[in-house]
Parts: C-alpha cells; structure tokens; sequence
C-alpha cells in the first residue's frame, strides 16, 4: 500500500500528494554516500589494473595495464578503424533486438490468445528455448554465407525467446476478472486485447525486454567471432590470434558499452511507460 | 419487473469428471429500485448467480430475466461490481470511469461529462487525474460504482464490494453506497457474506443454502433508513433480524 492509505475514505478527504515532499534530507545523503563509495571502488579497481601487473611481473599480452590498453585504443581508432567497428556491432545489436523482440511479442500475444496453438507448439518451443542459440552461428555461415546474415539471425534467434516467454506468461497471468469486466461492458475481442491485455502485459514484456537487449550484443558478438570481417567481436578473434590482449580489452569493454546503452534506453523507456506503478522505495 | 431467475440451475464440469451443482431450482424476483441481499454459506453459489445475471455465462437449466428479457449474454442493462476495485493501473481514474462507455459508441465528450457527473456523485471531485494507486481502498470503490454507475444500468450487481475494507471505512463506504444508489433509484442485488450488512443495506434479504445452492428464506427487512445505514445500524430491531438470519444458516449447530 502506498501513503494514500492513510487517507480517510470519507467525503472529505484531502487530495493526495504524488510524492513525499522531502527533497534531500536523509535519502540524498544516502544516495550520495553510495555514489562515492562506488567510485571509490572504481578508483580502486583502475590503480590495481595499472600497477598490479607490472608488480607482479605478468607479461603484457596476458594482462595488459591500464595505459597499455588506452594506448593500444588510440592505435585502434586510428589504423584499424575502429569507429566503423564499433558502428557495426551497434547498428547489428540494435537492428537484431528490435527484429527478434518485436517478433517474439507478435507471436508471445498470438500464442496467448490462443490455448489450443499454445499447447500444440509449447514443446517445441521449449527445446528451441534450451537448445543454445549461439550455436548455430557456424550452420547460419553455411547457409548465408560470410556475411551479415548470419550474426543478425543468431541474434534474432538470441533475443527472441526471453520476450516471447515473458509475454506469454504475461498473458496467461491477467486477472480473469478484468476480461470479465470487459466482456460485461461489452468490448469486442480486440477491444479486450488493446485495452486489457495488451496494457496489463505490459510489465512482462518490458522486463523481456530488458533481459533480451543484454542478450543481443552476446548473439552479435558470437555472430563476429565465428565468421566476417567486420565489428568488435571480429576485432576480439583478430587481437586474440596476435596475442594483443589489449585489443581484446578494448573491444570486450566497447561491447558492454553498447549493451549498457541499449539496456539503460530501455529503462529510461519502461520508467516513462510504467509510470502508473507504485515505485518501491529505496 | 427488474430481475427474475426462473428455476435456475448451474451445473459446471469437473477436472474430476462428476459435474458440480451450485445452484439448484432457484426462482426469485427483484422489483425496480429495490435492494435485495443474497446470504448464505461460502460456496453456496451466491457469485454464480452474479455472473448469470450480468451474462457471463448461461444457466444450464431456467432463465434470468433482466426487464422482461431473457439474459443470453454481456448486455448493457446490468453493471457489477467485485470485491475488487478492478481499477485499470495504468488509466487516470476519469478515464477508469469512462471505460464502460467507450464500447457503447458514446462520443468523447459525452463520456467525459457523464464520468464527470459520476465522480461527483461518488464524491471524488479532484481526483479526476490521479492514478488508482494513490487513492485507498476506500475511495477506489467509490471510483468503481462510478464506473459502475456511468453506463446506467438498469441493475447493480455488487459482489462482496466492502468484505477487503477496515471496519470504519466499510460502514462509510456502506452509507455512501446506499445514498447513491438510492439518489440514483438503481436496482442492486447485492451478494455478502456479512449478515449484518444485509440488514443494514436492504429491503429483502434471500437466504441461500449450502451448495447446491436454493433459497431457504426470504426475509423482508421492515426498517427505515434504507439510503443511511449509519442510522439503521443503532435500531434496536437490527439485531432481531441478524438472529433470524444466523437461524436459518444453522450457524449456532455448526459452532457447537
């Protein structure tokens, strides 16, 4: 229950506050003392990063130091093109969440509006779910080719099943009184799918969401790694076979670059969507 | 004639394979703008008989009449209410109230000023752009018969609206109920497992047996005050009426 509770239910109840009206106070201290404590450990991490080797004499293409790797970026960005790279497995991790999500919310609301499809392809489904998508990246190469194809279909495929699962699950899960509701009030079957399923799934799907964008840049990575010759995962087998560890550094860090912007969008996206949820203090 | 069930009987398959009976050969009659009570024991059926009258499904033998016409699906003269608010999260509760008539073609501005009308009626005037989580229990039942109340049904189902509600808000929300719906001159059936409340909010009370449900009695509530149960809960004679009702459900044999 949120603070409106408190109010009473009579006549005269008093319009209700849409937050606690206590900007800073105790909240930011504590806010503020955990951002300072995670960069501590930040500054920690880097210093270790840049000295340990050195100190304990490990070779630079095991562990490279920081500045090893800040150097080697440099060299990247300007020989190896590493913008264009980068560019690539974006716009690939991108183009393949937004084809493997929106296909498996499309098939997700279709199976859940029909029990009889559901259980026919459920088990089948199943295995596809278990079976590990990355790989078949080397059959896609087979089949399409050195070429582009391949990483973007591991990705589909990748980023696919957590969404259609989410919003299956979802679908079967809203509240049997809602639909009855809308059914007295004499809404039509897709009156119902837009106005109370679609909305109540909601949730769910952003949730599916979120788990598949971090997804996306592991099917595009697997995708680069196995075949082709462009992208960070391209960048990772060429610098592993020269022994550049640092090479491989740079494009593991610029991978999860790419997926803590596409993941943090989609939060920035569920907050403005799911607005009308209580959010849990903390 | 508002509402008539005619031997109505309801028989839902099993899992397990034997058919079960909830309610049996029940017939009775609700007038127009009177307020009658269904009592009885938890699975007695009392929510089957809801959701026959709004539609939701057909009796397997008899018929439900709804002003003389026979209750073959969801129609537009009956609007319910759950113990749940049934609120949708994610609409302002103007538009909460509006729902119910967007299926019904009433164009927009017509259904903003009848939600409008509503929410003064059930006094949420100012909470026209809040969202349902930042209104208590109490007051998102309110905003539920103005839901209710907007497509003007001919009757009101309520089924339990008040049993998930602390016992001061209950008698308020039970005062407010009953002023609207008498202001408003609706026909409400309403199901409970609160005896008290029955007598407190009705001019008739029908008793239903354990399941198969059929009724057992009929009691005619002979008190003033019907739109203000506040008041008609301090007359001496509400107790009289509540032991008759804990007669008929055998309760005093089942705690001995």
């Amino acid at each position: 229950m949120t603070d409106a509770t408190a109010t009473q239910a009579g006549a005269k109840a008093p319009a209700v506050t849409r937050k606690p009206a206590n900007p800073g106070g105790p909240r930011m201290d504590h806010r503020l003392k955990t951002t300072v404590a995670s960069l501590g450990l930040l500054a920690l991490v880097l210093l270790a990063w840049q000295y340990l080797p050195t100190a304990l004499d490990v070779p630079k293409y095991i562990i490279p130091t920081l500045t090893d790797c800040l150097f080697e970026l440099k060299r990247m960005w300007l020989y190896d093109g590493l913008t264009a790279h980068t560019l690539s497995t974006a716009l690939y991790t991108l183009l393949g969440f937004a084809i493997g999500s929106l296909l498996g919310a499309t098939l997700g609301y279709l199976l859940g509006m029909s029990a009889f499809w559901e259980k026919v392809l459920s088990p089948y489904i199943l295995a596809l779910q278990i079976a590990p998508k990355v790989a078949f990246a080397p059959l896609f190469i087979m089949w399409f080719g050195y070429n582009s194809v391949p990483k973007l279909l591991v990705t589909v495929l990748i980023v696919f099943f957590p969404v259609l699962v989410n919003v299956l699950q979802a679908m079967r899960t809203v509240d049997r009184d809602l639909i009855n509701l809308a059914r007295a009030y004499s809404l039509s079957r897709l009156g119902i799918f837009w106005k109370i399923e679609m909305p109540s799934t909601l949730p769910n799907l952003m949730a599916g969401l979120r788990i598949a964008s971090t997804l996306a840049v592991i099917g595009v990575t697997v995708g680069e790694l196995v075949g082709g010759n462009t992208g960070l995962g391209y960048l990772i087998s060429y610098g592993g076979g020269q022994a550049n560890a640092a090479m491989v550094f740079n494009a593991i860090v610029l991978l999860t670059v790419i997926g803590f912007v596409l993941y943090s969008a989609l939060v920035r996206i569920e907050d403005r969507v799911l607005h009308y949820l209580p959010k849990a203090h903390g | 004639m508002a509402l008539e069930f005619r031997a109505v009987t309801k028989v839902f398959p099993t899992n397990a394979g034997t058919p079960l009976t909830a309610v049996s050969g029940v017939s009775f009659r609700v007038d127009e703008g009177e307020f009658v009570s269904v009592v009885g024991p938890s699975g007695c059926g009392k929510s089957t008989i809801l959701s026959m009258t709004a539609g939701l499904y057909q009796p397997s033998e008899g018929e439900v009449l709804v002003s003389g016409t026979r209750v073959d699906g969801p129609n537009a003269h009956v609007g319910f209410m759950l113990q749940k608010d049934l609120l949708l999260p994610w609409r302002t509760i103007i538009s909460n109230i509006e729902f119910g008539l967007e299926s019904r073609g009433v164009p927009r501005a017509e259904r903003r000023a009848r939600a409008i009308a509503e929410l003064r009626h059930c006094h949420l005037d100012g909470f026209e752009t809040q969202y349902p989580y930042q209104l208590s229990g109490g007051m998102r039942q309110r905003a539920a018969l103005a839901r209710t109340l907007a497509i003007d049904p001919e009757i009101i189902l309520l089924d339990e609206p008040f049993s998930a509600l602390d016992a001061q808000t209950k008698l308020l929300l039970q005062n407010s109920f009953a002023k609207t719906i008498a202001e408003a001159g609706k026909t409400t059936l309403l199901i409970t497992h609160d005896l008290a409340e029955a007598v407190l909010m009705s001019d008739r009370i029908l008793v239903l047996s354990e399941r198969p449900g059929t009724i057992i009695a009929e009691i005619k509530v002979d008190l003033p005050h019907r739109n203000e149960p506040i008041k008609r809960r301090v007359l001496p004679e509400v107790s009289d009426y509540a032991a008759q009702l804990f007669k008929h459900l055998k309760l005093e044999e089942k705690a001995a």
